[in-house]
């Protein structure tokens, strides 16, 4: 396994933890890039939070988490940066906070589509050319599966 | 929601997708100032899909409001000193 130590850094924006798969494909993607050298932070409303910390007690995958509220505002008042960014989407909140979090980062943010009305929310994002997004409320693997096809992990 | 909650403000619209407040800005308020995704007011960033609006009307801020489970709410909060200041810039 890479380290960080070249202080790459990664956020991963999470929507409201309804939909189950959210959780698996943010702990997948967060070890993909623990592999790739980046240093996965995560931030989310207090459930989301909560389930990752007891999804991950060891700290395996995730080396931070945030609250989403008190993170835009580091960003936007304080100029926080990260290397990349990957957002959360299963409502039309997640397409407000992705078009935010492209607004006010400086690094590439890629949306993670999924959820019933996936192919609708896809629609509305104009600013990213790398878009993750299957119909996957569930079964993580559909989801698992785009991750893969559109990041082509290096490992 | 921070000092929001403290100052008297009226929800115009709940639940609502972030395009169904920006539609019932356009349609009642004639008074719009564009803003970046991220533009702070009072004590919060606003959420949101470009163009964002802020819509003033008298000594009344009317903006949307987005929380991660609950969908966009569209907000009325009466402050003379911050409509004058946009008014101003």
């Amino acid at each position: 396994m890479m380290s960080s130590e070249d202080g790459k850094k990664a956020l991963l924006v999470m929507g409201c933890p309804q939909v189950p798969v959210q959780t698996p494909a943010v702990l997948y993607i967060a070890y993909q890039l623990k592999e790739e050298g980046y240093e996965p932070v995560v931030a989310g409303t207090p459930a989301a939070d909560m389930i990752i910390k007891y999804s991950d007690p060891g700290r395996y995958y995730i080396e931070q988490v945030k609250n989403i509220d008190s993170e835009v505002a580091k960003i936007a008042d304080e100029g926080e940066n990260y290397d990349l960014c990957f957002v959360f989407i299963h409502n039309d909140s997640g397409v407000a906070y992705a078009a935010t979090m492209n607004e006010i980062l400086e690094c590439e943010v890629i949306p993670v589509v999924f959820g019933k009305e996936f192919d609708n929310l896809a629609n509305l994002i104009d600013f990213s050319s790398r878009i993750i997004s299957a119909e996957a409320v569930h079964n993580p693997k559909p989801l698992i599966n785009e991750i893969d096809r559109v990041m082509k992990w290096a490992v | 929601m921070g000092c929001i909650e403290k100052m008297p403000y009226e929800v115009l619209l709940r639940n609502a997708s972030f395009a169904e407040c920006r539609e019932y800005q356009k349609k009642h308020y004639s008074e719009l100032h564009e803003v970046k995704p991220g533009h702070k007011i009072f004590d919060v960033h606003i959420i949101g899909i470009p163009p964002v609006y802020i819509a003033i009307d008298g000594e009344d801020l009317i903006f949307p409001f987005t929380k991660p489970c609950h969908g966009t709410f569209l907000l009325k909060v009466k402050s003379p000193e911050e409509a004058a200041k946009f008014r101003k810039n």
